[in-house]
């Protein structure tokens, strides 16, 4: 693994200049790099990530969502991506924060075929939409499901007992 | 014979497997279409253990999170304890003392072979091969055994604590590891004459479900699948945590990446697994298994609480809900290399006594999303060929 702060700073410094507007903030914390981008241009920072000569960070570790609700922040929600040169082992969590009131991002899953379903379990969780996601439709709860649990302002405790859900009427003669 | 083939309608079946058949391990769906024998299309359905951890991580501290990590790989859950453990250090910015770190290692690699002889073995014995199950779980008995003793429990075993371990290892504790280390190579090569060189074992599993290289970096696949086909990628040599970079290991690599060679890698595994375990029992330091008790951050001994006033109210300190060593404000990201791939934690902490948002980096859901791929226009019996070499397990698919 190469020195992390040069490879913090290289990097800050290469998307500060790409991206002006685009890019946030940087920080680096315990040795993990982290950058704050908004969700605009998500997919060109994103290829500019993966075919950049130097940078090369082209295997997609997790993608995942985090709602800052509670926290202060540059928006509510995030969309963030860790990626990873595979040849150094550099590793960068690219935050892309959602303006207010907005839960649209583009799919990354013409880059990633894996971004498919961890895209999936974002919008189940989140309630984050991925445009040109061709699947995107609950993963883990059943599709009838409503609300997005991992959402700040979801409750532990879900909704409650059997009083606070609709009776369902079965066809009868059905069974 | 005026009616030809191309004249009879055809149409193509709908065909569920799962929830509940014995070949899923756990519970998952898959809903086929089949034309004959070819499978045009199959459509996993996922989230039948959905149990919300990431949801209760942001309501616990993060010593009380490390029992529910038991629950994801239920095959090998101290595995799960010290990925979780070890990013939470990481988060904290502290490191364990050098006995710890080796006791973490050992029993990470004891609970490989555990996984291993169970991913081995529930594949086989789905192509029709029960011995092989059997006598990989006569071995992981023997091993869970051993689990029991050092930490208490088979499988709910929460072995770790952030800043160290919640006991040291039993006094005899090595010497019956290596008693246990000379009886296994025998079942190593017993499993070996079953299946390498088994003419059914090998029409099942040679060239079916080829994972290429270049779909290891598309499909983000970590773990013994990656390494199949190829990709020397091992967390544990790439980027060392918890001083795996003192001991020599080779990381087995396959060439063709089909099921057969994800077999081979992981038997292959089970004996660099014995090699590391032998390395740890030779260097095996002395100390304390926990970071130094001044610094407050573990609980006191037991003699200590109840003998004297200062061990009560540093008990208190550590347990009090608004008391305690809170972290600092930031996020990490953390990968373990646990045996089905990379185990990565992303935890976003604002200060406070429990983490503000845990993300698991599942390794299994991950590997499962190359399925698709691999099933459309293969056979139908090759279905089990490829769940049981990609190992999927549930407990971990769904967290």
């Amino acid at each position: 693994m190469t020195d992390v702060s040069k490879f913090f700073s290289d990097l800050e410094n290469k998307l500060s200049e790409k991206f002006g507007d685009e890019f946030i903030s940087g920080n680096e914390f315990h040795g993990t790099v982290s950058v704050s981008v908004k969700s605009k241009k998500i997919l060109d920072i994103l290829e500019y990530c993966v075919f950049d000569v130097d940078l090369k960070l082209t295997f997609l570790t997790d993608l995942t969502a985090v709602d800052y609700l509670e926290m202060e922040a540059p928006g509510r929600l995030a969309v963030v991506y860790c990626l990873r040169n595979v040849d150094n082992m550099n590793q960068v969590l690219i935050k892309a924060f959602l303006p207010a009131d907005e839960t649209e991002i583009d799919s990354a899953v013409g880059m990633w075929s894996s971004a498919e379903w961890l895209e999936r379990e974002v919008w189940d969780l989140f309630g984050i939409k991925f445009k040109g996601n061709p699947n995107l439709k609950r993963i883990l709860l059943p599709d009838d499901y409503e609300g997005h649990p991992l959402l700040k302002d979801y409750p532990l405790k879900g909704r409650g007992e059997r009083d606070s859900f609709k009776v369902i009427q079965r066809e009868s003669g059905r069974y | 014979m005026s009616k030809t083939s191309e004249d009879l309608h055809t149409e193509t079946l709908k065909l569920s497997f799962g929830p509940q058949h014995p070949a899923t391990h756990g519970t998952l769906q898959i809903v086929m279409e089949l034309d004959g024998e070819i499978v045009v299309d199959v459509e996993p359905h996922i989230g039948f253990l959905h149990t919300g951890f990431e949801k209760l991580a942001e309501h616990m501290s993060y010593n009380q999170f490390v029992t529910v990590t038991d629950r994801m790989n239920y095959l090998s859950p101290l595995s799960n304890n010290i990925g979780f453990s070890v990013a939470a250090e990481k988060l904290f910015g502290i490191e364990v003392p050098k006995r710890a770190q080796y006791i973490r290692v050992l029993m990470g690699e004891l609970s490989r072979i555990a996984d291993h002889l169970v991913a081995i073995g529930t594949a086989a014995m789905d192509l029709g091969a029960m011995t092989v199950f059997l006598y990989g779980f006569r071995e992981r008995e023997k091993l869970y055994d051993l689990f029991e003793w050092a930490t208490g429990a088979r499988l709910t075993t929460s072995y770790t604590r952030v800043g160290g371990l919640m006991r040291d290892l039993p006094d005899e504790f090595p010497d019956a590891v290596r008693k246990w280390l000379a009886q296994f190579p025998k079942t190593i090569d017993e499993i070996e004459k079953l299946l390498s060189h088994n003419r059914i074992f090998q029409d099942r599993t040679y060239d079916i479900g080829i994972i290429s290289e270049e779909d290891v970096l598309k499909y983000s696949l970590t773990g013994p699948v990656a390494r199949a086909s190829g990709v020397k990628y091992d967390v544990r040599k790439d980027m060392p945590y918890s001083s795996y970079e003192d001991f020599d290991f080779e990381v087995p690599v396959g060439e063709n990446g089909d099921a057969y060679d994800r077999y081979l890698v992981r038997m292959e595994e089970l004996r660099q697994s014995m090699k590391i375990i032998e390395q740890v029992l030779d260097n095996l330091p002395d100390g304390h298994v926990n970071i130094d008790p001044d610094s407050k951050f573990m609980l006191p001994g037991k003699d200590e609480v109840y003998t004297t006033i200062e061990g009560l109210i540093h008990h208190f300190e550590v347990t009090m809900e608004n008391r305690g060593i809170l972290p600092p404000v930031g996020e990490i990201y953390m990968g373990t290399e646990t045996p089905n791939g990379e185990l990565g934690f992303y935890i976003v902490s604002n200060g406070g006594r429990e983490p503000y948002r845990v993300r698991i980096r599942p390794p299994s859901f991950i590997n499962y999303t190359i399925f698709k791929k691999l099933m459309k226009g293969a056979m139908f019996s090759d279905i089990v060929s490829n769940l049981g070499s990609l190992n999927i397990i549930a407990g971990e698919l769904d967290r």
